[in-house]
């Protein structure tokens, strides 16, 4: 083999060749550290880990060979190897030369065995970033030394910090280009002390290296003898894994899944968060705060004597208590909290802003609920660390907000414990996931609030009336003839006896909902408001008309969720866009088109159709009267 | 009680092996997905990855059976030790086995001698996506390790599928901490890797210390091969067209990986136990893949195959 490299300084285990069974033996005592790296491609960091690969033996032969003829075809050191090829995977970034995505890479020492998150450094990058740092043991934030402290180098900070990772290594890169200079190293490490204390980091190490030369990775460089600290592969092998950080907490277990094979055994299947656990140990299962003591720890390989954070195992029970997939296993005497609303930090992730008060589903744990979510406090400018007012958070933003949940979680502080206090979110329309979320507190007001229990309730107020309450809600185009229709409705409805109440744009807008203009975020209050009070109407036995565009289903499936089963009435108002254009009653579409009016909808705003609506009118084949006795004919057969 | 469930307490805090830190994680992974979907499967090659994986399903679902199905997706050119595995494996891990062959590859007689990468095409790319339609599978494990080769250094743990079974290297879904996000569409389906933060190593030593069943091929025996376009294909049935002047002889050879047989390269090698097999897969120095013609012809060929919905 023709290159330029110095032989691997990491040679092959000589135990391979002479005991295999010994090395076999040594081997299975290795651990596994998982770290993330950080810093832009500049900083040299694809190249610092195609070292490590290279200098660890994880490169083969043929993949050496490929990698000689890509360094000389589209390589950026001059024809010799480079070793930030090795890494870059997909096709695309190949080409643009950088790394858009999270990669893992693996390699291992005698020691351990690693698993590298690769993540792009710049801006646009923040949610591989927070993705990659999310599973990490350790973090590598690489510094040009010829650079020193950048913004960049303070956002990687921040997010390592954010997600909580204790073990920082700060990789003083390029020590090669800025003639291994002492004093520039130290200069650095000066800088940095300083913003690490702003951000509430605790400890890091800095290690003065060239990944390119490989000073400081393997073996001690010869031209730092003034550096005396470990090298950059000694500290990873000695670093303390997150698992063993949560051996001292109190026992934690959430529930994925219960093991039901026959009617003699019911266990509880997950992989323990937090703490030890033992066969008769007291337990407590929340929320329902149940308790009664561990019988066994079942495995294939025979029950255990002991299990700790990281395992997965099956437990089961002395008693039997109802338990199920999201309920969390604490430690009797030391459980954790359960609440229903939080201050978190939101990490946002998709191209979609964030909507207050559009639900949500939050997974955490093993359970996934229902969640709304505030404005933000303040949104983080992860560059200067400033705190920005801000109405919504957009594609890699973070932002403190409140959170509330359709019913009480069991949790705990993500710094106490990530495994119970980190969250997703997941846009329930199209699936995606859209922010990820760190819990700091219960919110004091979510444990004061009881729900009043009521002497007179809804069904005593809708047997007066003689009637079931219902919601009738209209959707359509503006001008599609909802109002119309409605009212219509309604003057049938009072006819008959029945008690109604019609909500409208009229006496909605002009009053609850004043405050309120038209952008996105603003249509998904409204509509929120507007559910919450048919709700109420509805709980006073009436049947609710409501004439809104409400263009967005997952609000419209908001306010379906709000309501009883059954309870719910979806008319979709279809009128194609033109013949409301043509229509054009109020003279806004003429407004919007010459766009004095904006986002206004079908115009330069969406509306999202129904699916599944119980009902659709359509205009250009009905008139208003025919539209409206067909809705109260399945009014008065669908609720008596 | 064998050796990987033993907590080393003594002395400085318990710390999990790297073996059992990437057992508990598959078996998370696994579980997350029973109690989720509507109708998973495991895809089962029977390869060292397949066998891998069947015994951490054993494990996660213990007492009870694993509760899905195995999916063979057959090309009909398997070696014939690997049929004989197959169903040895799924009667003895009490799974039911459905083995799905391409029909229309099955009509036109389509073989790896005569069709080039036709026969990966319809047989496996093809034959895999009739399969998980026909049976209606909304997620679907497979063996995979993100080691294995650059593009799958990417691919979550979830790998989405739209309707029509393509997946979007660009528009993947974040994934953080051990939170996975089930939820898809209509018609949409998720591909599942359990084994994707497991390098070959480890593989092979999980394998050593659980006793698991594999292959007799993967152990070094004398067998009839012959050398072609410096690959030594072993010939299993008298299916092989010898071309003129091809002799098998017996050689001591072992596979890295199997396939079909006629794709899949032997290598000479004296290995008859696993320890031999790991000590010389430590001491070798080529790539597990270089082993099979699919991704030969340039770089990024495996993910162009991944997108149009190869494994």
């Amino acid at each position: 083999m023709n290159h330029e490299m110095k032989d691997p300084v990491y040679v092959t285990d000589s135990l391979i060749a002479e005991d295999i069974d010994a090395y076999l033996l040594k081997h299975q005592h290795k651990t596994m550290l998982r770290f993330i790296t950080c810093g832009s491609v500049d900083d040299g960091k694809s190249t610092l880990i195609g070292r490590l690969l290279y200098d660890s033996k994880m490169i083969f032969e043929d993949q050496l060979a490929s990698l000689e003829n890509d360094s000389k075809a589209v390589g950026t050191q001059g024809g010799e190897i480079d070793f930030a090829l090795l890494v870059d995977g997909l096709a695309a970034e190949r080409e643009q030369g950088i790394t858009i995505d999270v990669a893992y890479r693996f390699f291992a020492t005698d020691k351990r065995k690693f698993i590298v998150a690769d993540t792009p450094g710049h801006e646009q990058y923040t949610r591989n970033m927070v993705t990659g740092a999310s599973t990490a043991d350790l973090a590598v934030i690489l510094i040009d030394a010829r650079q020193g402290v950048l913004t960049q180098t303070r956002r990687h900070s921040y997010l390592v910090n954010l997600l909580g990772i204790r073990n920082v290594v700060l990789a003083v890169n390029k020590m090669d280009l800025v003639d291994y200079s002492a004093e520039r190293f130290y200069e650095i490490v000066a800088d940095y002390s300083h913003f690490a204390k702003q951000i509430g980091m605790d400890s890091f190490l800095p290690i003065p290296i060239s990944g390119l030369k490989g000073d400081n990775i393997v073996s001690h460089s010869d031209n730092m003898h003034w550096y005396q600290g470990p090298t950059l592969l000694g500290h990873l092998e000695e670093a303390p894994v997150s698992d063993t950080q949560m051996l001292d907490h109190p026992f934690r277990m959430a529930v994925q899944w219960v093991n039901r094979p026959n009617l003699d055994f019911r266990g509880f299947a997950g992989q323990i968060g937090a703490g030890t656990v033992r066969p008769g140990d007291a337990i407590r299962v929340l929320p329902s705060g149940k308790t009664t003591t561990v019988k066994s720890i079942v495995t294939q390989d025979g029950d255990l004597d002991l299990a700790i954070a990281g395992q997965s195992v099956t437990l089961t029970f002395a008693d039997e208590i109802d338990c199920s997939r999201g309920d969390v296993i604490v430690q009797s005497d030391q459980p954790c909290e359960v609440a229903d609303q939080f201050e978190a930090t939101l990490v946002w992730m998709a191209e979609q802003e964030m909507l207050p008060g559009r639900p949500y589903l939050l997974k955490i744990g093993t359970q996934t609920v229902t969640a709304t979510v505030t404005e933000p406090k303040y949104e983080v400018n992860v560059n200067t660390l400033e705190h920005l007012a801000s109405k919504t958070l957009g594609l890699n933003a973070i932002g403190v907000v409140n959170i509330s949940t359709d019913r009480p979680i069991p949790f705990e502080a993500y710094a106490q414990n990530p495994d119970l206090g980190g969250f997703i979110l997941i846009d329930r329309m199209t699936n995606a996931t859209v922010a990820a979320g760190m819990i700091h507190f219960a919110l004091r007001r979510s444990q004061n609030i009881h729900w009043q229990a009521l002497d007179v309730n809804r069904e005593a107020h809708a047997a007066l009336k003689n009637q079931k309450p219902a919601v009738v809600w209209f959707t359509g185009l503006s001008g599609s003839g909802k109002s119309t229709i409605a009212n219509i409705v309604e003057k049938k409805l009072h006819a008959l006896g029945k008690h109604s109440f019609l909500l409208d744009g009229d006496n909605i807008r002009h009053g609850l909902n004043r405050d309120l203009g038209f952008t996105d975020a603003d249509r998904v209050e409204n509509i929120r408001r507007v559910g919450e009070v048919a709700r109420l109407m509805t709980d006073a036995g009436l049947i609710v008309l409501t004439a809104f565009i409400s263009p967005f289903r997952s609000e419209r499936q908001m306010v379906r969720d709000l309501m009883a089963p059954g309870e719910f009435v979806e008319v979709f108002v279809d009128t194609p866009l033109e013949v409301a254009e043509a229509r054009d009653v109020k003279g806004l579409y003429k407004k919007a088109r010459s766009g004095q009016l904006k986002n206004f909808t079908g115009i330069d705003s969406p509306y999202e159709q129904p699916q599944n609506a119980e009902l659709t009118v359509n205009t250009v084949a009905l008139t208003p009267e025919e539209a409206a006795e067909r809705i109260v004919q399945y009014v008065l057969r669908e609720m008596s | 009680m064998n050796s990987q469930s033993v907590i080393h307490t003594g002395g400085q805090a318990a710390t999990l092996t790297h073996l059992q830190r990437l057992e508990a994680e598959s078996i998370q992974i696994m579980r997350e997905v029973v109690a989720t979907a509507d109708n998973p499967v495991m895809l089962y090659s029977v390869g060292k990855d397949s066998a891998c994986m069947l015994h951490l399903a054993k494990k996660a679902f213990y007492p009870a059976p694993p509760p899905f199905p195995l999916l063979h997706v057959d090309t009909t050119w398997k070696f014939r030790a690997m049929y004989e595995l197959r169903d040895r494996a799924a009667r003895d891990a009490g799974m039911e086995l459905i083995i799905h062959h391409n029909p229309e590859a099955m009509e036109k007689g389509i073989n790896p001698f005569d069709h080039g990468s036709l026969h990966t095409d319809m047989w496996k790319t093809d034959g895999l996506k009739q399969a998980l339609s026909k049976f209606n599978f909304d997620v679907a494990f497979g063996g995979a390790r993100r080691d294995e080769e650059k593009s799958r250094a990417k691919e979550r743990v979830f790998s989405f599928r739209s309707a029509n079974h393509r997946w979007d290297p660009k528009n993947q879904r974040p994934e953080l901490w051990k939170l996975y996000n089930t939820r898809k569409g209509k018609g949409e389906s998720i591909r599942v890797f359990p084994l994707s933060n497991w390098t070959e190593l480890d593989i092979w030593q999980y394998i050593h210390l659980e006793n698991i069943d594999i292959v007799p091929l993967y152990f070094s025996e004398p067998r009839p091969v012959v050398e072609r376009d410096g690959l030594l294909i072993m010939v299993d049935d008298e299916r092989f067209p010898l071309r003129e002047g091809e002799v098998p002889t017996m050689r001591s050879v072992r596979f890295r990986t199997l396939g079909c047989y006629p794709l899949t390269g032997a290598v000479e090698s004296s290995a008859r136990t696993l320890p031999e097999v790991i000590q010389e897969m430590l001491l070798t120095t080529t790539s597990e893949r270089q082993g099979r013609a699919i991704d030969h012809d340039q770089s990024a060929s495996m993910e162009k195959k991944k997108q149009e919905g190869y494994f």
